[in-house]
């Protein structure tokens, strides 16, 4: 398997707060990949350095060529991202946020059937505005809208925050059949790492901007002292 | 998803209260013009009037949606497109090619300012980006008074000045063309924002300029499409007060009040409150001069910010205003 997506000595900043440094990972494509660790340990940050709203340098590389430019230009190289919150649109409806999921795309048609197999209800929705579903539809819908994008890569921050495990479950059973089935490359950030090393191949885990530790999920969930130390549980 | 049913709001952004209000507004106007042949011709002329400080108003709240600031410049920009229009029409362009190329001629203005003089400063502080537009309220004043020179100029009647009768009734044409070119612009720029991918992306960029740009809308483009499509709505404006007020560099100042007052009464974020705001104005307006004995047109101003100050106390977001909840 090549890698997809290849991270080479990344740094990131805030002003004068240095997020990352040196962070290098490879997400293969078709793999679904994790990056763990506690809080402000930089996991948001190396999403927002893959998509480009943050201030980066080091290499990115992307389907063998460089990643450069804001988010709009990452967008249109295939890269869709779910930001913390979800970045779905409150004031307008469920149909116009999936309407600027397909914004780089000319297929509309093709990409909304598609989208429907995984995500029925939202047909019936299509007129409600999107800040008056729930917590799990909006992500949901924040996920679907990403899918209209027909990206090679998915960044995912954090879907399971704030919502009912059931609901959790759910997500991560959609996001699962999207890699199955579509042959879609995901990588998720995750605070809840029990969750995300059942669904992904390969994990990171990050501390203080820097990757502590990485390989496949098998092997870091069997090490106890590993989970003890850096995942908690 | 898990069965939950959840009623879906009808987001017009306008109360009840606020519906009734303008429905009873309506029946008032309907059936005085029915009773009333001066009440029919001064609603008609306050429509026409109204549209303008409409289309007005609705440029200052576009981009107000888009870059958060009220263009102090936005009359101006208005005026001076106008005299391009002049000066093409003085090459011997006909008046209705004269009034398109200017349409385009503002659009590409509007981008300009946006790009060269807005861009710079926008992520700066709200007051560096009214001081620009202030400056070039100025800027283009002397430009226009430099080139054009400060005393009244006439363009061609655009509508002839011939008045129609219906009944006892009679309407210039020139109201009515007023009304009718205003009033589709208007309807146009609202297609195009809710129909139009376009559109759809402006709005996105304007709403969450940082969640657009991660579906792949160019944000900056997205703005300067909006800074071009106000000097549009603008140089209509502009065009269509000309006949009225003629050419001169202050024609659009107090017009610039009145739409400030109007996009102000309709909640400034939202476009058809502006627009209602507008005609509501130019009628109350029109019909307060007509049957008030003191409201002379020394008093125009005044009147309307009056009308502004009772509505805001009673209903402090406008009548189309939403509460803002903001994340910060």
């Amino acid at each position: 398997m090549s890698a997809l997506l290849a991270l080479e000595g990344v740094d990131a900043r805030y002003g004068p707060i240095h997020a990352l440094h040196g962070v290098s990972l490879s997400v293969a494509e078709g793999e679904i990949a994790a990056v763990l660790g506690a809080n402000g340990a930089g996991k948001t940050t190396t999403l927002r350095a893959i998509s480009g709203t943050v201030r980066r340098s080091g290499t990115i590389n992307f389907a063998g060529r460089p990643l450069r430019g804001g988010p709009d230009a990452v967008a249109r190289r295939g890269i869709a991202h779910v930001p913390e919150g979800r970045g779905t649109f409150a004031e307008l409806t469920v149909w116009e946020n999936l309407r600027l999921g397909a914004y780089t795309r000319r297929a509309e048609k093709d990409d909304f059937a598609r989208m429907q197999q995984y995500f029925p209800w939202l047909e019936s929705r299509r007129s409600q505005q999107a800040g008056t579903l729930s917590g799990g539809e909006q992500q949901m819908l924040a996920l679907a809208r990403a899918f209209m994008q027909r990206p090679r890569l998915l960044l995912l921050d954090e879907p399971s925050l704030g919502l009912a495990p059931l609901l959790v479950t759910e997500i991560f059973r959609i996001i699962r059949e999207l890699n199955e089935r579509e042959g879609l490359t995901v990588l998720v950030v995750e605070q809840n790492a029990h969750i995300a090393l059942q669904l992904a191949q390969t994990a990171y885990v990050l501390e203080v901007g820097r990757v502590a530790l990485n390989g496949p999920s098998a092997e870091l969930q069997e090490h106890e002292s590993i989970r003890r130390s850096y995942l908690g549980y | 998803m898990l069965g939950l049913t959840r009623k879906t709001k009808v987001s017009t952004g306008a109360s009840l209260p606020v519906l009734v209000g303008l429905g009873a507004g309506c029946l008032f106007l309907l059936i005085g013009s029915l009773s009333s042949d001066i009440f029919a011709q001064q609603t008609v002329a306050g429509l026409a009037q109204g549209a303008i400080f409409a289309s007005l108003a609705l440029a200052l709240v576009l981009i107000y949606r888009a870059t958060e600031v009220i263009n102090f410049a936005q009359g101006e920009m208005a005026m001076a497109t106008t005299y391009i229009g002049y000066q093409l029409t003085l090459w011997h362009v006909t008046y209705w090619l004269a009034f398109f190329l200017t349409l385009v001629i503002a659009f590409v203005l509007g981008v300009v300012i946006y790009g060269v003089l807005i861009r710079p400063v926008q992520h700066r502080s709200v007051i560096a980006l009214v001081i620009v537009t202030v400056g070039l309220f100025i800027l283009i004043d002397g430009l226009v008074t430099w080139k054009w020179g400060a005393d009244l100029k006439f363009m061609q009647a655009p509508f002839g000045n011939q008045v129609y009768h219906a009944g006892g009734v009679s309407f210039s044409r020139q109201d009515l063309g007023v009304l009718l070119v205003s009033i589709m612009s208007v309807i146009l720029l609202w297609v195009l924002f809710q129909f139009t991918k376009l559109g759809l992306a402006m709005r996105a960029a304007a709403l969450r300029p940082a969640a657009a740009s991660l579906v792949g809308v160019r944000v900056d483009w997205m703005l300067a499409v909006g800074w071009g499509l106000a000097a549009v709505l603008g140089a209509v404006a502009g065009l269509m007060t000309e006949p009225t007020q003629f050419l001169q560099p202050t024609m659009m100042q107090a017009i610039l009040l009145y739409a400030f007052a109007a996009a102000v009464l309709g909640g400034l974020e939202s476009p058809a409150g502006s627009v209602v705001g507008g005609l509501a104005l130019g009628v109350f307006l029109n019909l307060v001069g007509q049957y008030v004995g003191f409201a002379t047109s020394e008093l125009r101003l005044p009147i309307a910010f009056a009308v502004l100050l009772v509505v805001l106390l009673l209903k402090p977001t406008g009548l189309f205003g939403r509460k803002q909840v903001r994340r910060v």
